[in-house]
């Protein structure tokens, strides 16, 4: 009954999609004002409808309904329940699922956050919303049905692959999805603007903070998606340079430059047509991504199906949107204009720099990406593109937006004035030289070392720096840096949060790489191995019993001149329904470093294959993204993205009481 | 300055950076492309000799073989018509399995047998690695072709 439910509301759904995709489209193309005023109520619906269709595939995972060949596919009924729940994002239906709602959700988002923007602006941006919901609707139902049933059903299911039981399964999809489809907001709002032809500073201001908050999920998303392959995949590697997480970092490359290019429209009204073509740039890689994975063209834990139907279906949509926006932009762009004008030397310059150099990195990742695709489906051969292409590539492009990011705060818009950037930067140009050389001579760190911690000082300095001339500046009120702190608007605090995750990211990436010990050995129990002066003590191995796993569990007692450190249990487990084996990694993980224990076969006389590794300031990675996101929350929740909705359209906000609005809770 | 000639000046900029961009793609790409082969290839000698490559197809059934140390192995990769001794160090995947398929990147030996520094196997029991897959295919094919010539 549940699933032939979730079958009608995601046909219900697809409806009420295809009426939000053409009415309200219409209605601001003839001015016609009850069509646009559609726009709200039926995005509203067609969310209820997705989400409907969502609980109803949820229930048939909780329930254990193998009736349906989706669940029957995915889950077993010895899995814990939080992972079946998982599981009904495991596989490519229900991932489509999951898109459906987070895009119904952005959706509804915008139809409900929108209070401030005309009318026809909202119809346009929800109209292509629907639009986008209608093809995804639309491949789902015909394609991949979740609801098909399967007759008869089955006795018990499949199991979710025992790479995916994990609580990062639970995290890392949703928040990846919500990244990937929130961009298709700033695609929206950036197809509206070339429909009608207007874009300005307010157009910048609406868009900014969706663009940032979906900026800031695919941080997190891909930071998950990191942190899990880091302990999961159980030989301590975190970025892989994989096709698959290529396909999430190069929205995210597009997506970091789009936040810049938006600060410059915004600000002063330039570079409006390339933050546009940002825009449709970052959608379309998004829905690259999605055909990357989805499609089948690429062999990863993340491809789950291949059907040349769906990779053909999802090729067509791709054409008809990238090819149809970029027609549009063609057609529209020279009418939206270029905006205000700057000098060489200004901000405006130096974000353009950041944002050539992060769209050519882009492009050297989607062609080490798409150039093995592409010879293979020629017939010219079989090659690959590994790590060493894209770290000799991707790395030196960098460097510059590095080294120019701590700059370009400094500079004054319009133009800026090369002196006073000298005495404002001199300071933390001579500490990170200092320390870096000081790095590179007594600990005879390499030059790759020294480089990297180097830049990572050199931001965190001149970040800082910043921080301080702002404080300082303004009313010379005596002390008081907490109330000054708290005048400087949010969207500062976000960038100097964000920045400085940078550095700190950049600092982890560096000592990881290049100072970190692994050790393969092969150990009988009570023997025992050293590395990079911890001693790790092989004292027990026990057998252990999961819900749907069998384990060997060892126990490694980690100590240091004779002071106990750390005790490691990392497990060797048996997958009994798929028959798998699964290397479960054991870490401790501090401030500086993290201790890193795999098991791998017993081979002959007892004897276990081990991997010791000790990485050095590993959390540094993970803390950098989080202050990344961290940034961007705080740059969204900008009160003057805020300040327009209650100042303009709201008649009851006139007079004195109009500014007390600002401090309103923030939900219209 | 006037605005065309600033203009200008980004345009150049932007196709500096980009032609940087692609000398660093291109010398790149010339050194860090990994071709595959499969065993039948590899023993028809077009697989380099000096630089690094992949090989794929099936671990052939009791050829796994632990040398004294515990951790270098030595198995043969098979595509059912030639097959190449693969040499390696190291723990090996979860999923790598006698009878299963693999692909191992590295380096040939004088003595012709394959020297990994990377072995990959797949991802869950119902899932071959492309390459290894196709070498099997390729190898089949050829036979075939050959079973048909008088």
């Amino acid at each position: 009954m549940m699933p032939d439910i979730g079958q009608l509301a995601l046909i219900l759904a697809l409806g009420l999609a295809l009426l939000l995709g053409t009415l309200p489209l219409w209605g601001a193309h003839r001015n016609d004002e009850r069509c646009m005023q559609l726009a709200r109520p039926l995005a509203a619906g067609q969310f209820v409808f997705l989400l409907l269709a969502f609980a109803a595939l949820l229930n048939s995972f909780i329930r254990n309904d193998f009736s349906v060949s989706y669940v029957a596919s995915h889950a077993n009924s010895m899995l814990p329940v939080h992972l079946r729940i998982a599981a009904t994002w495991g596989g490519h239906e229900g991932s489509l699922l999951l898109w459906l709602i987070m895009l119904g959700g952005w959706t509804w988002a915008v139809a409900l956050f929108s209070r401030q923007l005309p009318l026809p602006m909202v119809a346009r941006v929800l109209g292509v919303l629907g639009l986008i919901t209608v093809g995804f609707i639309s491949f789902t139902l015909f394609t991949s049905n979740p609801f098909e049933r399967l007759l008869p059903a089955a006795a018990d299911g499949q199991d979710l692959n025992p790479l995916l039981q994990d609580p990062g399964m639970i995290f890392h999809p949703p928040l990846l999805y919500m990244g990937y489809v929130g961009f298709s907001v700033a695609f929206a709002f950036a197809i509206a603007a070339l429909l009608s032809g207007e874009v300005d500073a307010a157009w910048a201001r609406w868009a900014r903070p969706w663009t940032l908050v979906a900026w800031l999920f695919l941080t997190l998303g891909i930071l998950l998606g990191s942190f899990w392959a880091y302990y999961e995949l159980g030989w301590g590697g975190w970025w892989f340079w994989d096709a698959v997480e290529n396909a999430s970092f190069m929205p995210w490359l597009v997506g970091t430059a789009l936040i810049h290019s938006l600060a410059v429209t915004e600000k002063r009204g330039s570079f409006k047509n390339w933050t546009l073509l940002l825009a449709i740039l970052a959608f379309s890689l998004s829905l690259l991504g999605t055909f990357l994975v989805r499609s089948g063209v690429l062999s990863s834990v993340h491809a789950f199906a291949s059907d040349p139907q769906r990779g053909l279906y999802i090729l067509l949509f791709l054409v008809v949107v990238i090819g149809g926006s970029l027609a549009l932009y063609a057609w529209r762009a020279p009418s939206v204009g270029l905006g205000g004008r700057f000098e060489w030397f200004s901000r405006e310059t130096f974000l353009l720099l950041n944002n050539l150099f992060l769209l050519v990195a882009m492009g050297t990742v989607l062609l080490g990406t798409l150039y093995p695709l592409a010879i293979d489906a020629l017939g010219l051969g079989k090659i690959s593109v590994g790590p060493p292409y894209f770290e000799a590539v991707f790395v030196p492009l960098m460097l510059p937006v590095l080294v120019l990011m701590a700059v370009g705060p400094f500079v004054a818009w319009k133009r800026g004035n090369a002196r006073r950037l000298w005495q404002d930067l001199r300071w933390a140009l001579l500490g990170s030289v200092l320390l870096a050389g000081a790095l590179a001579l007594v600990a005879r760190s390499t030059v790759g070392v020294a480089l990297g911690v180097l830049l990572a000082v050199w931001i965190g300095l001149a970040t800082l720096w910043h921080v301080v001339l702002r404080l300082r500046s303004g009313a010379p009120e005596p002390g008081r840096w907490w109330r000054r702190g708290r005048a400087v608007p949010a969207a500062f605090w976000g960038m100097v949060v964000a920045h400085a995750g940078v550095a700190v990211f950049v600092l982890g990436v560096t000592l990881v790489k290049g100072l970190d010990h692994e050790q393969d050995s092969v150990l009988a129990v009570g023997e025992r191995v050293q590395v990079a002066g911890y001693d790790f003590h092989f004292q027990t191995l026990t057998r252990h019993e999961g819900p749907n796993f069998i384990a060997g569990r060892a126990r490694f007692e980690v100590s240091r001149n004779g002071r106990p450190v750390a005790t490691l249990h990392p497990e060797k487990r048996f997958y009994v329904v798929q028959r798998m084996p699964m290397t479960e990694a054991a870490i401790d993980r501090g401030f500086t470093r993290d201790l890193y224990v795999s098991l791998g076969e017993a081979s002959a006389q007892g004897k276990w294959g081990v991997r010791v590794q000790v990485k050095p300031f590993m959390g540094w990675v993970w803390a950098g993204c989080l202050f990344m996101a961290l940034g961007g929350l705080l740059a969204a929740a900008d009160r003057h993205y805020r300040r327009q909705r209650l100042a303009h359209p709201v008649p009851r906000s006139t007079g004195p009481l109009g500014e007390l609005g600002e401090l309103a809770p923030t939900l219209p | 300055m006037t605005p065309r000639t600033k203009r200008l000046g980004l345009a150049l900029l932007a196709m500096g950076l980009l032609s940087l961009g692609l000398w660093f793609v291109l010398s790149a790409f010339q050194e860090n492309l990994v071709f595959f082969f499969t065993p039948s290839q590899v023993h028809a000698g077009q697989a380099p000799a000096e630089r690094s490559f992949r090989v794929g197809g099936m671990v052939e059934a009791g050829s796994l073989q632990r040398e004294a140390d515990g951790l270098s192995v030595r198995f043969m990769v098979t595509d059912h018509a030639q097959r190449v001794q693969v040499r390696y160090t190291g723990l090996l995947p979860d999923l790598f399995k006698e009878g299963k398929g693999v692909v191992a990147q590295g380096r040939l030996h004088a003595d012709r047998s394959f020297q990994a520094d990377e072995v990959l196997a797949k991802h869950d029991e119902n899932y071959m690695p492309p390459e290894a897959a196709h070498a099997i295919e390729q190898a089949r094919a050829a036979q075939g072709g050959q079973g048909k010539q008088p």
